[in-house]
Order: C-alpha cells, then sequence, then structure tokens
C-alpha cells in the first residue's frame, strides 16, 4: 500500500529524528505465511525512537504475528528489521534490545512475583537487583505481592507483573501485546496514563498492539491501523479520524456515515461529487478518488440537524428529505438514527447544548454538514468493513 | 459433635444430626473396599514379615520357628549383609542416575522436537513391556557375551579400559558378571518408569514461557537450566522414585547379568527365604531395606521441595 510509506515519512513531528544514529525500528517488506496462510503481507512501517506507537487492528489481523517478528520468536518469511542501522532480522531473541509483554503474561509459574521482574536483569548478569525490583513493584503497586506466585493472582495483577517484567530491563523497544486486556475499566484507565507516564519518563520505544480504539487514541502519537496482514493507514491519531482513507479506517476508528455518490471530478482545491440529487464538495486533501463512484464519508458529530424547512445553524452542504427513525440520549449529547430518501440510515450525534429540545422520533429533518469535514473514498471498498458487529 | 460417642443425642438436634451421620456412613461404605484390601494384601504380609523377622534365628523348616522376639537378627542381619546393601543402594543409585540422563533427553525429545512422530515413540517406549522381563533381561546375556560384538566394540574403543579404571568391571576383556552389566541390566530394564513420568511433566510445560525466557535474554541453555527443568521437577521426583525404588530391591539383574561379587540385597533376601529357608534373617534384612528406602524418599523429596514445584 504506497500510502504507508508516505505516512511513515511523516510522524508526528516532535519525535522524528534523522537516520543519522538514531534508533528507529524500521519493518520492510515483512511478511509472514504460514502453510495455508499469509498473517502478514510485505509490512513496511517505521517506528520512531522513543515513540509511543500503536499497532490497532481487529482480532486476527496479524497483529501478534507482527510482534513475534520484532521479538525474534517468530522468523518472517521475507523482508527486514532494523533498529537504527543494525539489521536484526534473524538475530536470536534473547540477543535483541527487545522485551515483550505477553498477551497470555506467559508468567514463569514456579518463581515469586519478585524472581520473575529480577529474571531478565539476572540473566544479563546483572547482580544487585533488589533495589530495582522494589522500584519496579512499587509502579505497578504490587510491593506487597512480591513474594507470591504468578497463580495466586488475579488476571489483572498478572499483567501488571507481565508489564513490570518487561519494563525493568528498560529494552530499547518494549512490544506490548494488548497489554492492558485483562483489566477491568477503571484499572484500565489508570494503567493507560499509567503506561503513557511511564514511556515519557523513561523514553524507550514502545509498540503497543491493541484492538480498542480508544485506547490507541488516548495513548499513541502513532496508530498504525491494520487489517488482514496490511497495513491500511499511519498518522497521528486526530488525523487518521478527521481524514481516514480507507472505509475500513472510517468505521474501526470511531463511526461514519458513508454515502454513494458519482465523482463530479476537481474544482480547484476541491472535488465535487453528486450525491443523491445534491452536489457536495471535499477538499482535496481529503478526497482520496478522483473519479468514478465515491463513498462521501461525514463523521455523526460534524452532521448537523435540524427539522424540516427550519434553518440550520452555520450550514455547508444540505440534504433534505429525512426523518427520525431511533432518538437515543446519552448524557452529553443525543444520537439520532435518519432515515434518507434513498433509504439508508444515517448517524447524527448532536451535543445537548440546551439550544433545542430533542426532536422526536418521525420528525421529518433536514440535514447539513460542512464541506471540509466530508471526506471522499473510493466506492470500490465495502462501505461496511471495520464495523465491529459484537 | 462426634467426639461425644457414647453421649445421647439432645432430643431436640435429632433430626439435624441424622443427616450429616447419614453422609458420613457413605464415606465409610466407599473406602471399605480399599479399605480390606490394603488390609488382606498390606497390613497381614507386613505384620508377618516383621513377626518373621523377630523369629528364633535357630528355627528352620524343619524344626519350625519359634517367635522369641529376638531384635538382634536385625544387628546380625546388617552386619552380615551390609556388603549387599549398600551395593543395592549404590547399583540402584547409579542406575537410576543413568535412567535419568538417557530418559530426559528421550522425554524431551518426544514432548518437544517428535512432532508427528510422538505417539509412535511412546508406543515404542513401553514396547518392552509385551514380552517378558525375564527373557529381555535374559537376552542381554547374550548381548553382552565374551565373544560377542558389543565386547569387541567396547574393547576397540577402549571402553573396556576405562570400564575397569573406575571399578564398574573386573578386567579388561569381558563385560557379563560384571558390575556394569547389572547397572545396565537395572537402567535398561527401569528405563520407561522414568521416562513416562518425564514425559508427562515435559508435555505440560507450556512453550511460550521458554519463549519468554528466551525474550528475556536466556540463551536457550539457560532458558532450560531456569525454566524448562524446574517445571519438569514433578516428573525428576516421580521417574527417579519409580526407578530408585525397584531397583533398590531387585535381584533378576544381579542374578542374570553378575557374579558372586556383585550381589544386591534382594538377591540375598530371596535365597534366604526360598533356599536357606532363614526366615528370621530375611524379614530383618527386608525391613532394614524397607527402612532405607522410606527414609531415602522422605529426605530426597524434602529436599527437593514439592512446594516448589508449582
Ligand atoms: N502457527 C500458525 N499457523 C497458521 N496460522 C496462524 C498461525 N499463527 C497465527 N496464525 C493466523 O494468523 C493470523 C494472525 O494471527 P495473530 O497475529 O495472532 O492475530 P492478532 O494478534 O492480530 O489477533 C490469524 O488468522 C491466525 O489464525
Ligand atoms: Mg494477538
Amino acid at each position: 500500500m504506497s500510502q504507508v510509506h508516505e505516512g511513515a515519512a511523516a510522524p508526528s513531528g516532535a519525535h522524528a529524528r534523522g537516520a543519522d544514529g538514531s534508533r528507529d525500528l524500521r519493518l520492510t517488506g515483512l511478511t509472514k505465511e504460514y502453510a495455508t496462510f499469509t498473517a502478514v503481507k510485505s509490512l513496511d512501517l517505521v517506528v520512531p525512537q522513543g515513540e509511543f506507537f500503536a499497532l490497532l487492528g481487529p482480532s486476527g489481523c496479524g497483529k501478534t504475528t507482527t510482534l513475534r517478528m520484532v521479538a525474534g520468536l517468530d522468523t518472517p518469511t521475507s523482508g527486514t528489521i532494523h533498529l537504527g542501522d543494525t539489521e536484526i532480522t534473524f538475530e536470536k531473541p534473547y540477543r535483541r534490545p527487545v522485551n515483550t509483554v505477553f498477551q497470555n503474561y506467559a508468567l514463569f509459574p514456579h518463581l515469586n512475583i519478585a524472581k520473575n521482574v529480577a529474571f531478565g536483569l539476572e540473566r544479563r548478569g546483572i547482580k544487585n537487583t533488589r533495589q530495582q525490583v522494589a522500584d519496579m513493584l512499587e509502579l505497578v503497586e504490587l510491593t506487597s505481592q512480591a513474594h507470591k506466585k504468578p497463580t495466586q493472582m488475579s488476571g489483572g495483577q498478572q499483567q501488571r507483573v507481565a508489564l513490570a517484567r518487561a519494563l525493568i530491563n528498560k529494552p530499547e523497544v518494549l512490544l506490548l501485546d494488548e497489554p492492558l486486556g485483562a483489566l477491568d475499566l477503571k484499572l484500565r484507565r489508570g494503567m493507560q496514563l499509567e503506561l503513557k507516564r511511564i514511556q515519557t519518563e523513561v523514553g524507550l520505544t514502545f509498540v503497543h498492539v491493541t484492538h480498542d480504539q480508544e485506547e490507541a487514541m488516548t495513548m499513541a502519537d502513532t496508530i498504525a491501523v491494520m487489517n488482514q496482514g496490511v497495513i491500511e493507514q499511519m498518522g497521528a491519531p486526530s488525523e487518521l479520524y478527521e481524514n481516514p482513507r480507507t472505509t475500513f479506517v472510517a468505521n474501526f476508528l470511531g463511526q461514519s456515515n458513508l454515502i454513494a455518490g458519482e465523482i463530479e471530478g476537481r474544482d480547484g482545491d476541491h472535488v465535487k461529487v453528486r450525491v443523491q440529487g445534491a452536489v457536495a464538495s471535499v477538499p482535496g486533501d481529503r478526497a482520496h478518488s478522483d473519479s468514478g463512484k465515491g463513498w462521501l464519508g461525514i463523521r455523526p458529530e460534524k452532521v448537523l440537524i435540524a427539522e424540516a424547512g427550519t434553518p440550520i445553524d452555520a450550514p455547508g452542504d444540505v440534504i433534505t428529505g429525512g426523518y427520525v427513525t431511533d432518538v437515543s440520549f446519552v448524557g452529553v449529547s443525543t444520537q439520532y438514527s435518519v432515515m434518507m430518501p434513498w433509504g439508508q440510515e444515517l448517524t447524527v450525534f448532536e451535543q445537548n447544548t440546551g439550544a433545542r429540545s430533542m426532536l422526536p422520533v418521525g420528525t421529518k429533518v433536514d440535514i447539513s454538514w460542512r464541506p471540509e469535514f466530508a471526506f471522499l473514498l473510493d466506492a470500490s471498498q465495502d462501505a461496511k468493513a471495520g464495523i465491529e458487529d459484537d | 459433635m462426634t467426639s461425644t460417642a457414647g453421649v445421647p443425642p439432645v432430643s431436640t438436634d435429632d433430626t439435624t444430626a441424622a443427616k450429616p451421620r447419614g453422609r458420613k456412613l457413605t464415606g465409610y461404605w466407599l473406602i471399605l473396599p480399599g479399605a480390606v484390601w490394603l488390609l488382606l494384601f498390606f497390613v497381614i504380609p507386613f505384620y508377618s514379615l516383621v513377626a518373621s523377622s523377630l523369629f528364633d534365628p535357630k528355627g528352620s523348616v524343619l524344626t519350625g520357628y519359634e517367635m522369641t522376639w529376638h531384635v538382634g537378627n536385625y544387628v546380625d542381619a546388617f552386619n552380615q549383609y551390609k556388603g549387599q546393601l549398600g551395593r543395592s543402594l549404590l547399583y540402584a543409585g547409579l542406575a537410576t542416575l543413568t535412567c535419568l540422563v538417557v530418559g530426559y533427553v528421550l522425554a524431551y525429545a518426544i514432548a518437544f522436537k517428535a512432532g508427528r512422530w510422538k505417539n509412535l515413540m511412546l508406543v515404542l517406549v513401553i514396547a518392552p513391556f509385551f514380552t517378558s522381563f525375564l527373557l529381555r533381561t535374559l537376552s542381554w546375556k547374550l548381548i553382552l557375551a565374551d565373544d560377542g560384538w558389543v565386547v569387541g566394540v567396547a574393547q576397540a574403543i577402549h571402553l573396556t579400559d576405562v570400564l575397569n579404571i573406575i571399578g564398574l568391571t573386573t578386567t579388561d576383556d569381558r563385560l557379563l558378571a560384571t558390575p556394569f552389566a547389572v547397572i545396565a541390566g537395572l537402567t535398561y530394564n527401569f528405563l520407561p518408569f522414568m521416562v513416562l513420568p518425564l514425559y508427562a511433566s515435559l508435555e505440560k510445560v507450556d512453550i511460550r514461557l521458554i519463549e519468554a525466557a528466551g525474550d528475556l535474554y536466556a540463551s536457550p541453555m539457560r532458558g532450560f537450566f531456569k525454566v524448562t527443568f524446574p517445571l519438569s521437577l514433578p516428573g525428576v521426583v516421580a521417574g527417579t522414585l519409580l526407578t530408585f525404588i525397584p531397583a533398590a530391591g531387585d535381584y533378576v539383574n544381579a542374578q542374570l547379568l553378575g557374579s558372586t561379587n556383585t550381589k544386591m540385597i534382594g538377591n540375598s533376601i530371596q535365597s534366604l527365604f526360598t533356599t536357606q529357608g532363614d526366615y528370621a534373617t530375611a524379614g530383618a534384612l527386608s525391613v532394614i531395606l524397607m527402612v532405607i528406602i522410606v527414609a531415602a524418599v522422605m529426605a530426597y523429596v524434602r529436599t527437593a521441595g514439592t512446594e516448589e514445584l508449582v
């Protein structure tokens, strides 16, 4: 995918460094094939040194396989892995300055927590590990559990031990495979902030694998969205959210309304699209298709709604003739489902500013959005890609 | 309330007390067959063994045996047969050690490297059980025979010289009728008892833990000693016990593959019982062997630290 290279070349500003002397993690053409299945397809990726990088994708898309190749636990079918200028594609795992927080923790059941955490340091011949282990256990709030065995702990506690066991080694690259998956929501929030704080403090490169888009967005400097073994798009969280390039990204990261349209062509720095009788325009840098059919995309919170005939506040492109089929009040906002004349239901989020009372089901409405918030995607893609049906 | 046996239950408690008591009886019924079995086949023979170890040593099959509480039998038996006792423990120990080394490699290969050959290899491990223990041991007589090729090869590579120097053989031109042959026989016969528990333990070791050790800077060798081996300790303990205990009491290998100088305690007990009719000494020796083994096993299990084993 060509957009991957573009994205990789322009990471989120502050963390970018020159190729000289830096220890960026670079994956080039990385491929892993199993007998009947290609888990990772020609992956190109640069993770700048010191960055909090998230690999986001649904279960089974190849995230773990990618991490295992970086850790040296799986051998790539083809492609290379570099850390700075050093190639580590075939380096033994125990010689790589890389540690992993495993998805299944993989704690040593015969060792207590303190010994689990000290394992990496001891293997590198470091003698006095006591203080470091104590500090680490304090960081993950397990000081009182130091002498317990892993089997005597809850899933969340085990996960924190796994984190401490990897982090204590201060590796150049820390790989985290869904490290917060087993935590309950409250602890998870806390650990997200904690992880982010630790990463900023120690300045290590974190590659954080998750299928939770909210987690990726709150924590990462850069997100790579992965789907079926390829990276669909990479960039800063806001960039991905505001300007998705594929229907998968548009749906997997937040929600999107995708309306089928006919692209009429460029008009200056905008692209004109004919949608169901109306003509909408999309800024050139948000149009990822130039001709033929396309999906006009607009995020639900960017859609304005008003009773038919009444003026819409700060209007842009307007479509009339819809009616409300469902209303749900969620406190800060109200979520409407609006049936459009061509039989498609669009989703609209409206802030509860109190300016107007809720529109009841059945109300005839007009909707509108500002052209600069719209995006245009190639129609050859499935409009439902990336929608999680659970 | 069970401790107040004989005291009639307080009448108001009658209904509530009836239920737990019924349930308790079920438990006794369930252990009854096992208890009877143990009584018939362990307690009674053991009682008779201990009893005969205290018979008057002058008794014989012809004159009959008299119970005289002759504790001196133990002292006499120990003094007279301490050579065989020591030899038994030494041979069994060496055979167990050899079994452990050979068996560990084999079990490791089956558990981690055999792939689709795993089941076949397991069948091969127990395949020797399809023929008689005695026949298999006898066939080692042929294998180790003086004019056989094994001796020839061992001489050619100077194995016989090495064995002779470390005292496992008595001359440098034969293997049969030497301590080496007895230990080799024991090793061969008890190897499956070592391999199977080791395999069961290794099989359970999560590969992902070994990967994690590698990820945490442990070379494959260090990973083995720090993770794989400790996790297989239950198998090591079980395997060594299953090998050492029967090997220490074995007499077939020493009889068929050894000489008069390699007699083990089992041979002495067997001949005392069956040919000499000295029930007292035989009984005392049996009890001594049992006490030594129980003590050794307890010390061993304690140092192996079972609570450390997951
Ligand atoms: N050893 C293997 N043999 C065959 N297919 C595998 C193997 N390991 C993983 N896969 C497949 O590769 C895909 C990616 O797996 P994985 O990297 O674990 O996904 P994720 O971590 O994103 O959930 C999955 O569809 C999985 O079934
Ligand atoms: Mg995974």
